[in-house]
């Protein structure tokens, strides 16, 4: 084991609280850290304003404080490939992506890691709310011991290649102690907001940004029955199990998304928060990634999330051919998403995620959920 | 590890003697220039006595040294003050200019101005000719740098000044890159305007001058005071000023061995990295003895600026990597239309008063070393 001074790490710096705080952490423990903005997306607006260029700012002025080096990198041409178009294409599909999980799997954890690796970086470094822990020779990821913020369920996808090269400082720090810190020590990221939503579309409107680059059809509005209950904007505009924006007024409980049909450009719509339609016990997920590398061969008991800051759910898991497995949910679940992301967990350990594809109900796909 | 600078083109290190000469000032001399008493007197003196050194070591007279803030706004003052009256007309420029020059003339063309950009061979520099054939009758501004910044290619000033002899179109260079390293004697060279700048030669930073030939007329672009014979009011820089006519003063004792050393450094640079098998090509030809840039094959501008500095070694690119946001140099653009990649691997290294024939070839090993380690 190297000497932490003649340990680089890389941490990949956002302009952020947390990233100005793990690189304050690492330089306290004597690393040789190298402080790098990874600049993922261009909204540049018409008076030549771009976040990037101001959270860069941050950057350089917290890696001043720290006197550390500091650089940028630019991945907007991976991001748009491999992130960007992935997210587009789901939800051209009907379905509601993820594309944080992809980020981290395609971007930070592979090509800024290559990057970081080929500074002679002995590690990265990123501001996670996760931890890793060695065990018999593998790297375990562990959730954050801040469990509402723990990030584990983005970081699905990391396997031994990135999870043998990673330090996550923030994760045994509960979030609020890591403001303490920042403002401990002066930082100028100290009081900034943390950042919310989807990076690439920041404090805009969702339903703006996404009609930018898809063309929204319109169509009908119906319950499972058939009944026309108005017009929808645009089946990319909903998400199963959603309330709001429907416009559906009248008697009763309010009305909820409870499906969609893609190919007649249908939004399926029921009444009440426990509609029976909404509810599945079973998924199939494709893209499992296992985080130790190794695939089990029989089923096994364990918990699941199916969205972020979900409680976990005792779920039976069968790993199937093709990197897919099914989940049986030992209670059903609502509104189990295609396209979101079903992460595995032994306790503390993260066994490793894959992308709901199909949602099934008594051993039958529901062929509403699209 | 040693850190090595090569990138002097960027900036230079302070002489030391520049900074004993500026302490008395900083120290005796506060006075204000334009006082009637003796202390505005002795400062006075101080800036008299620089502008007699600083005219003669470039052949011009006193009268034709305006001191500015640096080369950008020597640059600002004489694209800016002779167009100003006429408010329209034509300009011709290169496509390879320093931003101080491209981003004024771009302000002059939205004024109303008419600019024609004049592109570059592939051998960095502009030709005479195509100079020439891009005047019109109504051409009020000629503006071509003397030495590029970025490759360090001569560009042909004489031939152009010769031919605009007989045009009444005023000629602007920029002159930053050249001084300390190229012979500039205004009474051999047929320009209306030139610019300068104190921190490329060793001077502090913060002050350069305009030479404007006595007979042009220039609008000031700051207004107040009369300073500067009314063309640059402020109260003037009077320590940067000494300390700018001490470095004029050693430059001009070193100049010639300087030049002699540096083209030593460059051969040496260029041939550690044949030795060590590193792929590269020289951008340019014709280049001035401190600037060369080199194009890694396979590399990639970003990541190996990284890696350099890393292992100490400063160098810079002309393209702008902000914010992570890859902005490739105009200039190379310009040089190498269809060869985007060489935009993308291209690193100016530039020697200067910091280097010696030791940390050269070191730098160039370090070079050589990552070259290997990235081209895996």
């Amino acid at each position: 084991m190297k000497e932490p001074k003649d340990t680089r790490v890389v941490v990949g710096m956002s302009g952020g609280v947390d990233s100005s705080v793990a690189a304050l952490l690492l330089k306290e423990q004597g690393y040789d850290v190298v402080g790098i903005f990874m600049k993922n997306w261009d909204d540049t607006d018409e008076n030549g304003v771009c976040t990037a260029t101001e959270d860069y700012e941050d950057v350089i002025r917290v890696c001043n404080q720290l006197d550390i080096p500091y650089y940028a990198v630019n991945f907007e041409k991976q991001y748009w490939d491999k992130v960007f178009t992935y997210f587009l294409d789901e939800y051209k599909a009907g379905r509601t992506p993820n594309p944080d999980v992809m980020c981290n799997k395609e971007i930070k954890f592979k090509a800024f890691l290559d990057h970081a690796l080929s500074l002679g970086a002995d590690y990265l470094a990123t501001g996670h709310y996760a931890r890793v822990r060695e065990r018999d020779g593998r790297v375990e990821m562990l959730r954050g011991v801040d469990e509402n913020k723990d990030q584990t369920y983005f970081l699905n996808q990391l396997d031994q290649e990135a999870l043998t090269k990673v330090m996550f400082p923030l994760g045994d720090i509960p979030k609020p102690e890591v403001r303490e810190i920042a403002l401990e020590n002066g930082l100028a990221t100290a009081k900034k907001k943390d950042s919310t939503g989807i990076c690439f579309i920041g404090e805009r409107n969702f339903k703006e940004f996404l009609s930018e680059y898809l063309p929204a059809q319109p169509g009908k509005m119906e319950t499972l029955e058939g009944e026309t209950k108005g017009e929808h904007d645009g089946l990319m505009y909903y998400t199963l199990g959603q309330r709001q924006g429907l416009g559906i007024g009248g008697a009763g409980d309010p009305w909820f998304v409870v499906g969609k049909n893609v190919s007649e450009n249908i939004l399926y719509v029921g009444q009440g928060f426990d509609h029976e339609a909404l509810y599945s016990d079973s998924l199939i997920a494709v893209d499992m990634n296992w985080t130790d590398n190794r695939v089990p061969e029989d089923s096994f008991e364990c918990t699941a999330k199916f969205r972020y800051r979900q409680k976990d759910s005792k779920v039976t898991v069968h790993p199937l051919t093709d990197n897919r497995i099914k989940v049986v949910f030992h209670e059903r679940e609502r509104a189990i998403t295609p396209g979101q992301a079903v992460v595995l967990y032994d306790n503390e350990v993260c066994l490793g995620g894959a992308t709901i594809d199909e949602v099934e109900k008594n051993e039958e796909p529901m062929q509403h959920v699209g | 590890m040693e850190a090595i600078y090569l990138d002097h083109a960027a900036t230079t290190p302070v002489h030391d003697e520049v900074i004993e000469a500026m302490v008395p000032v900083y120290r005796e001399v506060y006075g204000n220039p334009s006082s009637i008493h003796q202390y505005g007197r002795k400062a006075r003196q101080v800036l008299d006595e620089a502008r007699r050194k600083v005219a003669a070591s470039i052949g011009a007279g006193e009268k034709e040294i305006i001191f500015t803030s640096g080369g950008t706004e020597a640059d600002n003052l004489a694209i800016f003050g002779v167009t100003e009256e006429l408010g329209e007309g034509h300009v011709v420029t290169t496509s390879i200019e320093h931003h101080a020059v491209l981003h004024a003339v771009a302000a002059l063309e939205k004024q109303g101005f008419d600019v024609t950009y004049v592109a570059p061979e592939p051998d960095g520099a502009v030709t005479a000719e195509a100079v020439k054939e891009a005047l019109r009758e109504d051409t009020v501004l000629v503006s071509v740098m003397m030495v590029n910044n970025e490759t360090g290619v001569r560009q042909p000033v004489e031939e152009i000044g010769e031919a605009l002899k007989n045009h009444p179109a005023y000629f602007h260079s920029d002159a930053v890159q050249a001084l300390g390293i190229e012979n500039i004697d205004v009474r051999e060279t047929a320009v209306d305007l030139l610019a300068f700048s104190g921190h490329k030669i060793n001077g502090p930073k913060g002050i350069g001058f305009l030479f404007a030939r006595e007979g042009v007329p220039l609008t000031p672009m700051t207004y107040g005071g009369e300073q500067e014979r009314k063309r640059r009011a402020g109260t003037e820089n009077v320590q940067a000023v000494k300390g700018l006519e001490k470095a004029m003063e050693m430059m001009e004792e070193n100049r010639e061995e300087h030049v002699a050393q540096y083209e030593n450094y460059k051969k040496s640079f260029l041939s550690v990295l044949e030795e060590e098998e590193v792929s590269f090509e020289v951008n340019g030809q014709n280049t001035t003895a401190a600037i060369v840039n080199i194009s890694f094959h396979n590399m990639d501008v970003e990541t190996m600026l990284t890696n350099f500095d890393l292992e100490k070694v400063a160098a810079s690119s002309g393209s702008a990597c902000t914010a992570g946001s890859f902005e490739p140099s105009h200039v190379l653009s310009a040089m190498f239309p269809d060869d985007p990649e060489r935009m993308r691997n291209s690193i100016r290294f530039s020697f200067g008063a910091a280097n010696n024939e030791t940390n050269v070839k070191e730098a160039a090993r370090r070079v050589a070393s990552i070259y290997r380690r990235l081209n895996k």
